[in-house]
């Protein structure tokens, strides 16, 4: 069977009957077979997976109305609820929790004829930037298998950087979806904040999380937002804006003419932190760009350093109230040797969060703190008002802001300068800022290192602009 | 940020976890190094701003106060650590 990159292709060759979804299923399955190692998926729901393909055929056979996923095998990040089917969050607190519903995303998608083949592991509630926190097992990147594949959403790169599915859901807080994509050489895209219903989405961080997709087009990151964005009663911060043709919109990428405003960083580009080939190649990426008649320059950005200490500060005062539902009491771990509610409270909870999470609870607590409360968690809100209001108004003048996705490629694992975790929370500092501001952003591969692995660029738009951002990002990948 | 055990032991409380003398060392030095990086925002000028809270542009999303069934007693059960089939059992509340 071909590498097929694009839905489009698999459901021109179903329809031409040159392949069916059982044969692809099958396909799929045997590259997860081989691909073991990298520990991308915790479940493969593999009979369900053939079934579904089954029915799928069938329905094909009876030229019945097809769903616009028909043939799309997804993989699903292990925060996002499918009824029935087992959740955990990478943790050993939910490691025997089966979700009651599926979140509207997956609901989405199911409607729409795609098949899920399995679940994948991310960092313990989403909180790492390479996959090693889970409570299951180091992620491997496939490309490399002593790399990390970034995370938090590790498993679902690995899973689509395998081919072992076509598409995966991630979720996306400070860049679980673009970092992770950088270093596996798919393609990240995390939607406006609200875009796509969170209900169903096991929360770290509510005022950052948003879905987003690791594919290997843009295509069908579009498609994939299509149908899964939109309003839904069960999200109080869920946009009711009505959702765009964004599929359309990029049938003519490759023959329009349009010159974009593409702001970009010094700052962010002269940043000591950024390895000197990632510079290089962004700064080529931006002459050509500049060369083909767009508008690009520098802008000034005088928050780059406040944006990774405001991102966690906000993110652990919102993780610290978040994970307090896990209690042992109605659902998860409960500790064996509890004798009374405090104890078994405490004792559930330390027996079963991971290191980095109680970490960040641990932080979150403090800087929601009677006493520190001012200086931190309110301080912080203000920062962030400052950074949205500045990035922002950026936009009247560029339609774009261009960035490397990551200071760095790949790092390897078990990395000590990574098991600082200040030293992890910094590899975050291009992705961070659109989640602070909530506008959307995709990451594209754009090069490779001279050490062999994969590193993408960064496109960030403003609010609701996903149309021209993944026009864009397209025409990056042309 | 200077952070001392009696801190900690505060903190450890508000979030119901648990650190023995070895992890509570561990969770210090993190707590300090983390705070000193935290600390960076103080630099910034932040007389008259705004916190910003909601990200969401819509303002009093409404919707009707239905009462709704979404899953059932068994359900609700299902996932409990220890349940009678009506009831969520937890360890005795009132000692004697």
């Amino acid at each position: 069977m071909q590498h097929y990159k694009n839905l489009k292709v698999i459901q021109r060759d179903l329809a031409a009957a040159k392949i069916t979804c059982a044969g692809l299923v099958d396909f799929y399955l045997s590259n997860i077979a081989q691909s073991q190692e990298t520990n991308a998926y915790l479940e493969v729901f593999e009979e369900e997976a053939r079934q579904k393909a089954k029915e799928l055929d069938q329905k094909i056979a009876n030229g019945e109305k097809l769903g616009r996923l028909h043939g799309m095998v997804i993989a699903i990040k292990d925060v996002i609820c499918y009824k029935n089917h087992k959740i955990s969050a990478s943790s050993n607190i939910l490691s025997n929790f089966e979700s009651l519903f599926s979140s509207t995303a997956v609901e989405r998608i199911l409607l729409e004829d795609a098949i899920i083949i399995g679940r994948t592991s991310c960092d313990e509630f989403a909180m790492g930037s390479t996959n090693e926190n889970s409570a299951f097992g180091v992620v491997r990147n496939f490309d490399n298998l002593d790399k990390v594949p970034g995370g938090s959403s590790g498993g679902s790169a690995v899973a689509v950087q395998a081919n072992t599915c076509l598409a995966a859901l991630g979720s996306d807080t400070g860049g679980s979806v673009r970092q992770p994509a950088s270093f596996c050489n798919v393609i990240g895209f995390k939607p406006t904040y609200g875009r796509i219903s969170r209900h169903g989405l096991i929360a770290y961080a509510s005022s950052f999380d948003q879905i987003g997709t690791l594919t290997q087009s843009v295509e069908d990151a579009a498609l994939l937002l299509e149908i899964m964005a939109g309003k839904d009663d069960f999200d109080g911060t869920n946009s009711s804006k009505s959702v765009p043709k964004y599929s359309e919109a990029l049938q003519e990428v490759s023959s329009d003419k349009e010159k974009k405003r593409i702001a970009y960083f010094k700052e962010a580009l002269e940043n000591e932190g950024l390895d000197a080939e990632i510079q290089q190649k962004t700064k080529e990426l931006l002459a050509k760009l500049q060369s083909e008649g767009h508008t690009v320059e520098a802008v000034s950005f005088p928050y780059l350093d406040y944006l990774v200490p405001t991102y966690y500060i906000l993110t652990t005062a919102e993780a610290s109230s978040n994970l307090s539902r896990y209690d042992g009491i109605h659902y998860g771990h409960r500790s064996k040797d509890a004798k009374n509610m405090e104890a078994t409270y405490r004792n559930s909870r330390t027996e079963a969060f991971g290191e980095e999470v109680k970490r960040r609870i641990m932080l979150g607590t403090f800087v929601l703190s009677s006493g520190y409360y001012d200086a931190y968690y309110s301080k912080a809100q203000k920062v962030r008002r400052l950074i949205h209001d500045y990035t922002r108004n950026i936009f009247k003048n560029f339609d774009f802001i261009l960035t490397p996705t990551t200071p760095t490629p790949a790092f390897d694992i078990g990395d000590k300068e990574y098991q600082d975790p200040v030293s992890m929370y910094l590899a975050d500092i291009y992705t961070v800022q659109a989640n602070l501001v909530g506008i959307p952003a995709v990451s594209v591969p754009l090069s490779h290192h001279s050490n062999g692995m994969s590193f993408g660029v960064q496109l960030m738009a403003d609010k609701f602009e996903e149309s021209e951002l993944l026009k864009f990002g397209k025409k990056l990948t042309l | 940020m200077d952070i001392n055990n009696e801190l900690i032991d505060k903190l450890a409380n508000l979030a119901k976890l648990n650190f023995d003398d070895t992890t509570k060392e561990a969770i210090r030095g993190d707590l300090e190094k983390a705070l000193t990086f935290f600390e960076k925002i103080s630099e910034l000028d932040t007389e008259n701003v705004e916190p910003l809270i909601y990200m969401n542009e819509e303002v009093n999303v409404f919707r009707k106060d239905e009462a709704k069934t979404l899953i059932s007693r068994a359900e609700g059960l299902k996932n409990a650590p220890l349940q009678d089939g009506e009831f969520i059992k937890v360890p005795k509340v009132i000692e004697q």
